[in-house]
């Protein structure tokens, strides 16, 4: 589904790592591990097309993501480290904001059972500020379990998410993985998933350092 | 994609209204800039009437480009601006959509207190009414043209000062036009090849700057 070719990628003249590749099936997960600043965030934006490679292709379905970017992008879903959440917006027009950018029309109701999942039921309209920053990533994961996208790219998802937050992120990738659907996510927390899962280490290139 | 485009201009407008003193910050402007020259020069009428259409619309101008910022620091501050960039609609869409909603904001309310601060500067009655088709014309094209500029130095902190030196050589163009059709309107001669001019460059800007914003903000995420 997803394929990764002999990527490389260099940032502030360091060689974060070069001649990666991998491939993405469906219902697969994959764990990107490294340490900070090993490239992790920049392969993850890489694959999503939001940062140029300096050198490799990223394909979906067979064709780089800039020939069929309309059809990559209705099929991907990406959560960053920003909460992409509008201060002065209730909960629910935050949600339908997200999702009105990928052209999806849900009912109030959807976004609510959505909402209760994720543990923010009776939040609907409470705005934005409001919210700790738990909470607002809570919103992100409501955002994919509604984005009807086959590829979930996860960055750090479980950030500032409480023991619940987590135990939740880890149902929703299964649930998703049973589906058919495939995940690629970073994270520093432990994650403990009961299913099959390939992980890559990043940063091996980040002591052989400098490019010459 | 028209549905992404009119939930992003709806989107906006609510944003804004429920930050309304945010949005009084150019108006503010305008009318504080316009209504002081009085006050620092001859107030003759004949001397008001001559500089009347320049004060304006430098003021007008200026309005704008304070306002610029607006226009993608929040959503490139919160991440909201690599979801625009993931949508599977055309960026360029989504960005026409904002920048609609910037001029709603910022630009119209310009020109509706605009005939005021004419007749304040005792603009004849035919001119006021070409100021206000000139800035009908001339504040979007200032818009379209402030997205590309604020689309490239959104990365940048207090990058005021080089989004002004990438925007203001092209707002010129407009600020000669805009002005002059209003001058010669109060000469009493005919406006038509100005405000044609103008309306040429809301047509171009229109259907150029959004593709140019686009690429743009694509080469900032990037970095």
């Amino acid at each position: 589904m997803l394929e990764i070719q002999s990527l490389e990628c260099v940032r502030d003249d360091r060689l974060l790592f070069s001649d990666l590749s991998f491939t993405l099936a469906e219902s697969e997960v994959l764990q990107i591990e490294g340490a900070n600043g090993c490239g992790k965030t920049s392969l993850l934006r890489i694959i999503c097309g939001l940062r140029l490679a300096e050198a490799g292709k990223v394909k979906w379905c067979g064709e780089s993501i800039w020939a069929n970017r309309e059809d990559f992008y209705a099929n991907m879903v990406y959560i960053g480290h920003l909460p992409c959440i509008k201060g002065d917006l209730t909960v629910l027009e935050n949600v339908r904001a997200l999702l009105d950018t990928r052209s999806l029309s849900v009912t109030d109701h959807v976004i609510e059972t959505a909402l209760t999942k994720v543990g923010l039921e009776s939040y609907d309209d409470v705005p934005g500020k409001a919210l700790s920053s738990g909470q607002r990533r809570r919103i992100l994961l409501a955002f994919v379990e509604l984005a009807k996208a086959k590829l979930w790219v996860l960055d750090e998802p479980l950030t500032a998410l409480d023991v619940q937050g987590v135990q939740l992120m880890e149902s929703m990738i299964l649930e998703h993985k049973q589906a058919g659907g495939s995940v690629i996510f970073t994270t520093h927390h432990g994650m403990q998933l009961d299913c099959e899962m390939r992980t890559i280490e990043l940063g091996s290139f980040t002591h052989a350092g400098q490019r010459d | 994609m028209l549905n992404a485009f009119y939930h992003l201009l709806i989107r906006d407008l609510r944003l804004a209204l429920r930050n309304r003193h945010e949005l009084a910050n150019p108006l503010i402007f305008f009318v504080l800039v316009v209504s002081l020259f009085p006050l620092a020069v001859t107030p003759t009428a004949e001397a008001l009437q001559s500089m009347a259409p320049g004060v304006i619309w430098v003021s007008a101008l200026l309005a704008v480009l304070l306002s610029l910022d607006r226009l993608f620091k929040q959503d490139y501050d919160d991440g909201s601006l690599d979801q625009l960039m993931l949508s599977p609609n055309p960026l360029m869409i989504l960005v026409f959509a904002k920048v609609i909603a910037h001029w709603l904001l910022t630009g119209l309310p310009l020109v509706i207190v605009a005939p005021l601060l004419g007749m304040f500067m005792s603009l004849p009655a035919d001119a006021v009414s070409v100021l206000v088709y000139s800035l009908l014309l001339g504040t979007p094209v200032l818009s379209l043209i402030g997205a590309i500029g604020v689309s490239l130095t959104v990365a940048v902190n207090r990058g005021g000062v080089l989004l002004s030196l990438i925007v203001l050589p092209l707002y010129i163009p407009v600020l000669i036009f805009g002005a002059n059709a209003v001058d010669v309107a109060a000469d009493g001669l005919s406006v038509k090849g100005q405000l044609t001019f103008l309306a040429a460059m809301l047509a171009l800007a229109a259907s150029l700057a959004p593709l140019a914003t686009a690429v743009a903000l694509r080469i900032t995420a990037s970095r």
